[in-house]
Parts: structure tokens; C-alpha cells; sequence
């Protein structure tokens, strides 16, 4: 498929403009490159857009349970929310008494936010959660160094946590301490207690952990850390599991962030906008970015104005619509359709860890591999023939030949038998035809494509031939 | 999957070879298949310190970021700086592509002979 650019026709245009009726203007100084953009009619725009729309599989599309990632289906009420002119038709340098209802879905989305997750304040400024790791990492440094604590130089993340974490840590300027997890998935006790330290600065946790499962020892783990004189930091990558039903804040955590584009339904998947909004306990709210519409003066940014305002608007909208039940509701349906899946499944692949497990499961297929020669790769290769999103794969790292399953709480019970049926069928397949599982997928559009190269030599950037 | 009877390794799939008091480490057959293809290498510099047990770099693969351990403590002498434009080497020849070799060597991981390897590498299938 040629990249617009390369349909470019000189001279080609879609707006059909009246002649000019007011006097020409020449600008004080012009450009004196050519801007290169994409000259075609607007049918053939529309043409290229859906046809990249056919190359892949989205949440409309069907079955995505892509682990880690809460591919839930966003209801069409919070797009039409976030369409409307008083959200849309702003600037980022009108005067705040000019946008005050865009302050009040801050607000308002702050105050709910901070009551599911038992935090204080709110910044709303980190673009996704990466981000937002990044900024919560920070405001535990400032801590630090504001008490004037420059003994406090690790941060420990476990090892079955997301690679951001400890990248996060990192580009925070701490070195990374990893702990190992205990045979079920949790944090090690005595790994942590060892890992501890005066220069601990805090710890980074996800709870439900990577393998879907709560750690039971939640509340001893906060306490550790804060008598070893470290905060907590919350990563809300799977708090789609527990919302409405526990707090981290309650868990002892001091710092989170939250993917509104994940738990709270807004579009992503496709490096599109995201969210990630950053809460903590009152002692750190000093410490948060401060946006010029929110606060006005002495802002603190860690992006420009005020970040994703209409991923905001989405999860708002989203909020309202699910209200104080609809919330720890989606949660429990989060958590069901997992179990109901992993129920089903058993019997042919795996789960890691067998136990009833929260909003996601990992199965392992490592004895699967050795049986059938076909790997957790051919398997989600598959999966994409059979209609389906494959699953996260090889992640996490603790467990072999991984494949993630994260249903969501907008999937039917038809939706997940039909799932179940198809990896009965793969495993079946395997033991029978593993050369077809091989070379799968056999009807997509795009196959196998070369990840090493892509890897290895990425062009990023279309260049003018 | 091939062992070289000549090396010492870690559990965590690192190879080391000891000759005239330095240590030349990479990483074992086992763990390239288990990585699948390499892509990047983050490598330690000449001079630097690196402890027994603690990570001395980095390598990605198209599955995973995986750290480098260092089986041995002491000063890196040299690093595989061809890894860099070919990290493919690990792959194609894991016990050729060494990654660093490490003088003043003062402390070492609890190390494997190939015997005892391959039955690790056995159990951890």
C-alpha cells in the first residue's frame, strides 16, 4: 500500500474555495522550503484512511484481548461528548474565565478520580502512562530531595513488572533494584525486606500484579516501605480490576497514575492520545505540575498546557454514564468474564498460575511448545486467522512461551465461548497439522511481518524521492 | 541446542572462559534461542567496574529487553564493540560473539560446568 504522500498529485485539493473578495495580503516573510504535504481530492482520503482501517484489527472489529492493554469497547456517548463545539472550538491560551466548563471537567473528572483511587490531588498534564510513571516518579524525587534526603538513590520494581517501570526509575535517575516474585506471582517478602534500604526512595508496584492476581500482602508491603523512609508508587496499569471496589490509596500507595485511555474507555491501541493522569496523597500535592488554565500562577509543566483535555472529556463522560454502581460493576464483569475464559480454556493450554485470577490471566505454553513444536507465536499468528486479536505475548518475562488474556468487562458470554471454542480448535490443530500453525496467519492481510528488520533498520520518516 | 565443554556458565545463561587471569564472557546457545533475534546491545565501556550477580548491559530482543549479568567482578578490559552494528552475532554464534572480557578479576557467581549446564538447561526446558 503507497503512503499518502507518495498519491500526492501536484496541484490536487479538496476544498472548492469562492473567489477572493478581499484585498491580497503578502505576509512580512515567508517560507522559503516547500512544506512537502500531501496534495489529493478528498475521496481519495477517505479511500487511504479506510483502507489502513481494513489492514488492522480494532476494538470495533471484534474479540481483542490483548493483556495489560483493557481493549474495552468505548461507547459512542463519550466520543459525542468530546465532539461538542464547546470542547472542541478552544485554544490553549484562552483566559481561563473563557473556558470554564473545560475547567469543570477537570474538576469534576479529578474529583471522581480521587475517589477511586483514594488520592488527594490530580494532574491531568502526562500524555499517557509512561508519562505519567515518569511524572509520579518525580514527585517522589522532589520529596526526597525537598527534605533534603540525598541518601534515597534506588527505586525497586519487581520482576514481573511492565518494562516501563523500571525504564521510568531510570530515566528518573535512580538505579533499579529488582526483586524477585514468589512461586505464586506476588512480591517475595523477604526479597523486598533484603532490597530495602536508607537509600531506598520508593517502590513501584501494580497490584493486581502482571499475572492478574491481588498480592494478598499488600498492606505489609506499603508498610516496609515506608518504615524503610520510601514512598509508594501505584502503577494503574490494571486498575481496571479493582475500580470501585479497593483503593490503592488504601493499600498504602502515596502516587499513582491511571490510563484513562484504558480503565476509562477512551480510544487507544493505535499511538493515538492518551491519558495518564497522575494522583497523590496531600503531603505531595505541592510537588504536582501545575497547568496555567488550572492554577494560573507558578505553573509547572510537564507538557504543554493542559494535556489531552478531550481523553478527559471521554473518561468523564464515561464516569457519569457509569455512575457510582455502573463503576465497581464494570470491574466485577472484568473480573468474572477473565475467570469465566480461563475456565473454559483449561483442559487444553496452560494458565501459569491456577487460581482464580482477577481481570487477566497468562497461560503458559512452554509444555505446549515442547509436545507440538508450535510456539505462543504461532498460536496468537492463529488467532488472527480465526477473527481474533492475539493475546499479549511473552509477557510477562517470569513466565516461558506467555500468552496475556485480558477479556474486558464489554465482551458477551457468547463473545467468550466462541474464544474458548477457538483455542480448543488451535490446540487440537497443533497436534495435528503444526506446519499450517507455522506459517499462519493464512488470511490476513498482513502475515508474519520482519520484526528484526523493522527492529534493526526502522524507517520512521518518509523521505521526498 | 549446543554447550561448550570448555566454559564455566551462570544460571542466568551467561558463559565465561577464563585464560592468562581474564575472563571472557558472552551469552550461551540456550539463551539466544530463548531470546530469539537480537536486535540492540547496550554494552558497559573499557574501564568500567562490574560486580558478580549484577547486570554489566543490556540486550533486546524482538520479545524483550533482557539484562546481561556478569558472572565474574572486576575491571572491563575490552567490550565486542562489532556487536554493536551486528548484534545478530549472538544469535548466529553465541560461544564466537564474545561480549566483554574483564581483568583484575576478584570475585566470581556461583559457576557451572557444561555437565552441570546442560542438566540446568534440562530442567528449565
Amino acid at each position: 500500500m503507497k503512503l499518502i504522500f507518495e498519491k500526492s498529485v501536484p496541484g490536487r485539493h479538496s476544498s472548492l474555495l469562492p473567489a477572493c473578495d478581499v484585498p491580497a495580503f503578502e505576509l512580512p516573510e515567508t517560507r522559503q522550503e516547500p512544506l512537502e504535504l500531501p496534495e489529493l481530492c478528498e475521496n481519495d482520503v477517505s479511500r487511504h484512511y479506510t483502507q489502513l482501517c481494513q489492514r488492522v484489527h480494532g476494538v470495533n472489529c471484534g474479540f481483542y484481548p490483548l493483556g495489560s492493554c483493557t481493549m474495552k469497547y468505548n461507547p459512542r456517548i463519550d466520543e459525542e461528548a468530546a465532539a461538542l463545539p464547546g470542547f472542541t472550538n478552544i485554544h490553549p491560551l484562552a483566559p481561563a474565565d473563557a473556558v470554564k466548563g473545560c475547567r469543570e471537567v477537570y474538576e469534576l473528572a479529578a474529583k471522581y478520580l480521587c475517589e477511586i483511587s483514594g488520592m488527594d490531588g490530580m494532574t491531568f498534564q502526562p500524555a499517557a502512562g509512561a508519562h505519567g510513571e515518569f511524572t509520579g516518579v518525580l514527585l517522589i524525587k522532589q520529596y526526597h530531595d525537598a527534605r533534603g534526603d540525598k541518601a534515597r538513590t534506588k527505586i525497586i520494581v519487581p520482576d514481573s513488572a511492565h518494562g516501563t517501570n523500571p525504564a521510568t526509575a531510570a530515566m528518573c535517575g535512580f538505579d533499579v533494584v529488582n526483586v524477585a516474585s514468589a512461586p505464586d506471582g506476588c512480591v517475595d517478602l523477604e526479597a523486598l525486606k533484603a532490597a530495602l534500604g536508607p537509600d531506598t526512595a520508593g517502590l513501584m508496584l501494580t497490584n493486581p500484579n502482571t499475572v492478574g492476581i491481588f498480592d494478598k500482602n499488600i498492606l505489609e508491603i506499603t508498610r516496609l516501605v515506608h518504615e524503610a523512609g520510601g514512598l509508594c508508587y501505584y502503577d494503574g496499569a490494571n486498575l481496571n480490576a479493582v475500580m470501585g471496589h479497593v483503593r490503592p490509596g488504601d493499600m498504602g500507595f502515596d502516587c499513582i497514575h491511571m490510563n484513562l485511555h484504558k480503565t476509562f474507555a477512551t480510544p487507544h491501541g493505535g499511538g493515538g492520545p492518551g491519558a495518564g493522569a497522575v494522583g497523590c496523597k496531600d503531603f505531595l500535592k505541592e510537588f504536582l505540575p501545575k497547568s496555567a488554565l488550572m492554577e494560573g500562577e507558578g505553573h509547572i509543566q510537564v507538557r504543554g498546557f493542559a494535556g489531552n483535555f478531550l481523553v478527559v472529556v471521554r473518561a468523564l463522560a464515561y464516569l457519569l454514564t457509569l455512575g457510582r454502581e455502573g463503576v465497581p460493576e464494570a470491574s466485577t464483569n472484568a473480573v468474572l468474564n477473565a475467570n469465566y475464559l480461563m475456565e473454559k480454556i483449561k483442559g487444553t493450554f496452560t494458565p501459569a498460575f491456577d487460581r482464580v485470577c482477577m481481570h487477566e490471566f497468562v497461560l503458559d505454553l512452554s509444555e505446549f511448545k515442547k509436545e507440538t513444536g508450535v510456539s505462543a507465536l504461532d498460536v496468537a499468528k492463529s488467532l488472527i486467522d480465526n477473527g481474533m486479536h492475539p493475546p499479549t505475548m511473552y509477557f510477562p518475562l517470569i513466565v516461558h512461551e506467555a500468552l496475556m488474556l485480558e477479556p474486558t468487562e464489554t465482551e458477551s458470554r457468547e463473545t467468550l465461548d466462541e474464544a474458548a471454542e477457538v483455542f480448543r480448535k488451535l490446540y487440537e490443530l497443533a497436534h495435528t497439522d503444526p506446519e499450517y500453525m507455522h506459517a499462519a496467519p493464512h488470511h490476513a492481510q498482513i502475515g508474519r511481518p520482519d520484526e528484526v528488520a523493522a527492529a534493526r533498520n526502522p524507517i520512521v520518516r518518509w523521505v521526498k524521492a | 541446542m549446543t554447550i561448550n565443554p570448555d566454559m564455566k556458565y551462570t544460571k542466568s545463561h551467561e558463559w565465561v572462559k577464563e585464560e592468562d587471569g581474564t575472563a571472557v564472557v558472552g551469552i550461551t546457545d540456550f539463551a539466544q534461542d530463548a531470546l530469539g533475534d537480537v536486535v540492540f546491545i547496550n554494552l558497559p565501556e573499557a574501564g568500567d567496574e562490574v560486580v558478580a550477580g549484577e547486570s554489566f548491559g543490556d540486550v533486546e530482543s524482538v520479545k524483550a529487553v533482557s539484562d546481561l549479568v556478569s558472572p565474574v567482578s572486576g575491571i572491563v578490559q575490552a567490550v565486542n564493540e562489532e556487536l554493536i552494528d551486528a548484534p545478530e552475532m549472538l544469535n548466529s554464534d553465541p560461544y564466537g560473539a564474545w561480549i566483554i572480557k574483564v581483568e583484575q578479576v576478584n570475585d566470581r557467581e556461583e559457576l557451572m560446568d557444561a555437565d552441570d549446564y546442560e542438566a540446568f538447561c534440562a530442567e528449565e526446558g
